[in-house]
């Protein structure tokens, strides 16, 4: 009886430990890649090239594969003059079927790509956030609807120092 | 310590528009600081958004997007009293994530 006590204490004692050593192993692993991996599963990955190239051409290239259209039937929403160039909100919607990612570019940045949305089923083609701009720039708007992509530009002047009015007409 | 992350998502009809505010530095990495040193790059790199276990709008951003980025987007499904997780990863590795509840 006793010998069946004291396995019993060394059985669970052990399970213990081997249930420390499993959450220890799959809490780091959880934090070194978890995360990312969670993200990865049910999305692509982040484009990291993307965000890299310095120009315009190469980051839509590295992002989508293919070259954009101009159309009218994407609608960027930014400011003639930003007095801030630290924060410029700028929208960006389209009217077109089936869009599926939404992409800003800001052409006089050191990266160009600022931003690259993926509109999930359901969602509407439309986003709205807050960008910084180096200068005065070509902002360009891309979107993917039915496997075709699809650009809209818009200049935006950045007056320098943020003070304002030194630029201004 | 209170979330970096403020929600606000509010249903009408058919569409749920969704507001959210992350509070991060988005140290863009070409910035210098008082002694002329380069602050390195720390921004927040995916964001996103899920309604019922699946996720509605995926935000990838690079270090152009402002700090203590704001996001604005609406999608269809959505009812009151549902939950919405906010999530996000920086380039550091750091994350946070907000579930609120549909308005």
């Amino acid at each position: 009886m006793s010998s069946s006590i004291w396995n019993d204490a060394t059985a669970s004692r052990r399970a213990v430990l081997q249930g420390i050593a499993v959450v220890a192993v799959v809490g780091f692993t959880g934090i070194r890649f978890g995360v990312t991996e969670a993200f990865a599963a049910v999305n692509d990955k982040y484009p990291e090239d993307a965000f890299k190239q310095k120009s315009e051409a190469d980051a839509i290239k590295s992002l989508y594969g293919k070259t954009a259209e101009k159309s009218d039937k994407v609608k960027l929403d930014a400011p003639e003059i930003a007095e801030n160039g630290a924060v410029v909100p700028v929208s960006v919607s389209s009217s077109l079927p089936d869009v599926t990612s939404i992409a800003i570019l800001v052409t006089e940045n050191p990266n160009t790509l600022a931003a690259a949305y993926r509109i999930l089923p359901g969602t509407a083609a439309s986003v709205s956030n807050r960008l910084k701009m180096a200068k005065t720039s070509n902002v360009i708007a891309v979107v993917e609807a039915g496997g075709k992509l699809y650009s809209a530009t818009k200049e935006v002047k950045v007056t320098v120092g943020g003070c304002g009015g030194s630029n201004k007409e | 310590m209170a979330s970096t992350i403020r929600v606000r998502a509010t249903a009408s009809g058919d569409s749920t528009e969704v507001q959210a505010l992350i509070q991060h530095p988005m140290d863009s990495g070409f910035v210098k600081n008082a002694k002329g040193e380069l602050i390195p790059p720390h921004y927040i790199q995916q964001v996103t958004i899920e309604h019922g276990g699946k996720p509605v709008f995926v935000a990838d951003w690079g270090p152009a997007v402002s700090k203590d980025p704001y996001l604005k987007f609406a999608f269809k499904g959505g009812k009151k009293g549902d939950d919405l997780k906010v999530s996000w990863t920086d380039n550091k590795g750091a994350s946070d994530t907000l579930t609120a509840k549909i308005q």
